[in-house]
């Protein structure tokens, strides 16, 4: 079907790998996780991916590393790095 | 059924089967609105009535509804329409085939109920088509035709069509209507599929998101394309419609007596029918006199029209509006699709009458300008000193 | 109860949007789109939002959008209703998502009208206290005292109470929330989803840019405004009031910390004095002196 109209279709990434914003990056220690999903909870982003085995991990295409994750994280298992 | 155009327009979008309508009053468009409301209470129509608080918000609902696939009728008149303008872009730029009755009146201040054109064509470069009606009659059938015009897929804009403040908005007349399931078969329901917007959860989209300099333009170029299609989908709408109801129909203007004219007058609305008047009593002198009447304004048909008056001697061209700085609004289009000039006049401003007389006047003056080889210049007609 | 156990784990704002980092506005809107689902229609009109969209040919929403002119949300949202209802399409929630400027300056009277119909919406303003995506001009939901590019001394005048704005139409709810306590706004979409007619929640939305603080403290001093009492976490439904989340225990002034710690945690209060931060604490006082009394009346005071 031709366009009709400017017609926007849902994508991540739709404004760019955002990761490349981020300055400082947020790196999650496996060994103090202890899953209580604040992180995922607070991320604006969305980043914080959930996975089968409950596990947590960081889409660093995206995170735009605001560093909100390692505040409000209990267990202090997010440590923010200087991006290289 | 004896009708003021105003109430034609209500039963006109009643037979249309308007799905939404969002409006808020204004004097001398009120009756158009209360008449729906009073047909929706009473289960006449199948609709949902917004009864909003202001002419920005009923176009921003309309937008909305069509947008979620109802088919969505307004009615404003001079101040609502310019409070509504930033939505009526909105429409037009957004491709949603709303319709809307905008009844002519001045815009204050002073302030002033009457007659004038400026409200509408004020609005004219919004990617709205726009119509101008010079009876009850026709403004029952444009109502219907507006929708079928606006959800062609070949155009899918939106239209408005102007009835002249109360000499066509309150003047009663017999109207022919017409019986539902014949408009049924005229005008099918709205299809979602075909609209260029649709909210459907099942099939997310977001529209109006920003739209960078890379393609702005091509999509602007996508309205321009179905404006340009526009005349041949009015010009087929009215043909099917004269079938169905047994009544011409004008598609994008009336020929009055123009082929062996010597002078033409062009004028749009309800008085149109007093300047074929007068085109009659010139030839009752001798005058080879005729009368455009465009009921098209976007799109405006220049080519067609310069078709048939291109080498009429004197073209008299009547403005019922202006813009300051420039001229007669009308004048300004019709001259630039025209080689030579056209004899600009500005009459009936705030409400004042124009009579036959008026127009006879018009294309006396034009005439014998033209005879005498004088320019074209724009004439204020009637103009008055200040007590 | 939404819990963080039952919270969607679906995604239907997806990352790699256009928001500032640390932005509560996004966040919130992921939030809320989590608890409305899927089957939502949202409208939403010029502001930090629209642009967080990004560019055409992609959206981060995963649910419709409608974007609509500046003071168009609440008009828009009708319209898409009324849609709907004459269609026939149930199920379908409609959201209204606009800021603070299009909410309590251009966009009222249009919220106005649709609370006075009674619209079967939910409308939620997110606050970020000035016209953040234009660069951080004031408006009338700016609290006295902040900094921004029109309000160039510290705005003089207070912010508008735009929920008892809201709560004088009788609407049949009333909330609100703020962005540091995502399950407590949460918890107030879900009912707002239970009832009939509008429904609006007033989020406070912390911005790292236009507030000036860094981006990692966004929940830090969304907390500060609530546990300082500058912002009470409130419901109101059927003319009562009732206190929500941490400031259940904030009716106190010993229990409220000094407002001071909020105005110093942000750059847009850092040219306040000695005397005018004196001044603000009391205008939280006389807040909750004001709010306690609403509390008794509506018998929803907490005891002891």
């Amino acid at each position: 079907m031709s366009k009709k109209a400017a017609i926007s279709k849902p994508s991540e990434g739709a404004s760019g790998l955002t990761g490349m914003w981020r300055i400082k990056r947020p790196v999650v220690d496996q060994t103090k996780c202890t899953n209580c999903l604040l992180c995922w909870l607070y991320c604006p982003e969305g980043a914080m991916k959930r996975h089968e085995d409950g596990k947590l991990s960081i889409s660093y295409d995206f995170c735009k590393g605001c560093g909100i994750c390692a505040e409000v994280c209990p267990a202090k298992a997010i440590v923010i790095v200087r991006e290289a | 059924m004896i009708l003021t155009g105003n109430y034609a327009v209500s039963y006109g979008v009643k037979v249309a089967r308007a799905e939404v309508v969002a409006a808020y009053p204004i004097t001398p468009q009120t009756q158009i609105i209360e008449k729906l409301a009073e047909l929706i209470a009473k289960g006449d129509l199948r609709a949902k009535y917004i009864r909003v608080e202001s002419e920005h918000s009923a176009m921003a609902a309309c937008i909305a509804a069509e947008a979620c696939g109802a088919r969505a009728f307004t009615a404003t008149s001079s101040h609502g329409l310019a409070y509504m303008s930033e939505l009526v872009f909105w429409a037009g730029m957004g491709r949603f085939p709303v319709t809307m009755a905008v009844v002519n009146r001045t815009l204050a201040p002073p302030w002033s109920i009457w007659n004038e054109h400026t409200d509408l064509l004020a609005q004219r470069d919004a990617g709205w088509v726009i119509m101008m009606c010079s009876s009850a009659q026709e403004a029952y059938d444009t109502a219907i035709q507006a929708f079928r015009i606006a959800e062609d897929e070949r155009l899918l804009q939106p239209v408005m069509y102007g009835l002249d403040a109360f000499s066509l908005s309150h003047t009663a007349e017999n109207v022919d209507l017409l019986d539902q399931s014949v408009v049924d078969g005229f005008l099918p329901k709205l299809d979602p599929a075909k609209l260029p917007v649709y909210m459907d959860p099942d099939n997310p989209i977001t529209f109006g998101n920003l739209l960078g300099p890379d393609a702005m333009m091509e999509f602007r170029h996508l309205t321009k394309e179905a404006f340009d299609r526009a005349p041949a989908v009015i010009e087929q709408v009215a043909q099917e419609f004269s079938k169905i109801s047994g009544r011409p129909q004008t598609g994008l203007f009336d020929d009055y007596r123009c082929s062996d004219a010597e002078v033409a007058l062009v004028a749009i609305g309800a008085s149109s029918g007093d300047a074929m008047d007068a085109a009659d009593n010139l030839r009752d002198r001798g005058v080879r006199a005729g009368v455009i009447r465009l009921k098209a304004i976007r799109p405006f048909p220049g080519r067609e029209v310069r078709e048939r008056i291109g080498g009429v001697k004197a073209i008299a061209v009547v403005d019922r509006d202006y813009s300051y700085g420039f001229g007669g609004i009308i004048g300004g289009e019709l001259s630039s699709c025209l080689k030579g000039g056209v004899h600009r006049y500005v009459a009936g401003l705030g409400g004042r009458d124009i009579t036959i007389g008026d127009f006879e006047g018009m294309m006396d003056d034009a005439l014998s300008k033209a005879e005498r080889g004088e320019d074209a210049k724009e004439v204020w007609w009637g103009l008055k000193e200040l007590a | 109860m939404i819990t963080l156990k039952n919270l969607s784990a679906e995604e239907y704002m997806l990352p790699g949007n256009a928001a500032c980092p640390g932005c509560a506005s996004v966040a919130s809107l992921r939030i809320a789109l989590k608890v409305l689902g899927p089957r939502t229609i949202v409208t939403i009109p010029a502001c930090c939002s629209s642009v967080i969209q990004g560019y055409y040919p992609k959206s981060p929403a995963r649910v419709p959008f409608l974007n609509t002119a500046f003071a168009a949300t609440a008009a828009s949202a009708s319209g898409i209703l009324a849609a709907l209802e004459i269609k026939g399409r149930e199920g379908i929630n409609v959201l209204g998502w606009a800021g603070d400027g299009g909410t309590a300056d251009i966009g009222i009277q249009a919220l106005s009208g649709a609370a006075e119909r009674n619209e079967n919406f939910i409308y939620i303003c997110y606050d970020n206290e000035a016209y953040m995506n234009t660069g951080t001009q004031g408006s009338s939901a700016t609290p006295r005292g902040a900094v921004t590019t029109t309000t160039v001394t510290g705005k003089k005048e207070k912010k508008k109470n735009v929920p008892e704005i809201m709560i004088a139409h009788e609407i049949p709810y009333v909330a609100t929330a703020c962005a540091a306590y995502p399950l407590d706004f949460a918890e107030k979409i879900r009912k707002a989803l239970s009832m009939k007619g509008l429904k609006y929640i007033h989020l406070l939305s912390p911005c790292p840019p236009g507030w000036r603080f860094p981006a990692e403290k966004t929940v830090e001093i969304g907390k500060l405004a609530v546990s300082t009492g500058a912002w009470i976490l409130y419901e109101w439904s059927e003319g009562k009031y009732t206190l929500t989340g941490l400031s259940k225990g904030m009716t106190k002034k010993s229990s409220r910390k000094p407002l001071k710690e909020y105005l110093t945690a942000q750059g847009r209060f850092s040219r306040l004095s000695e005397e005018e931060t004196k001044a603000l604490q009391e205008d939280v006082d006389t807040q909750w002196d004001r709010f306690n009394k609403k509390l008794v009346e509506s018998g929803t005071a907490p005891t002891g």
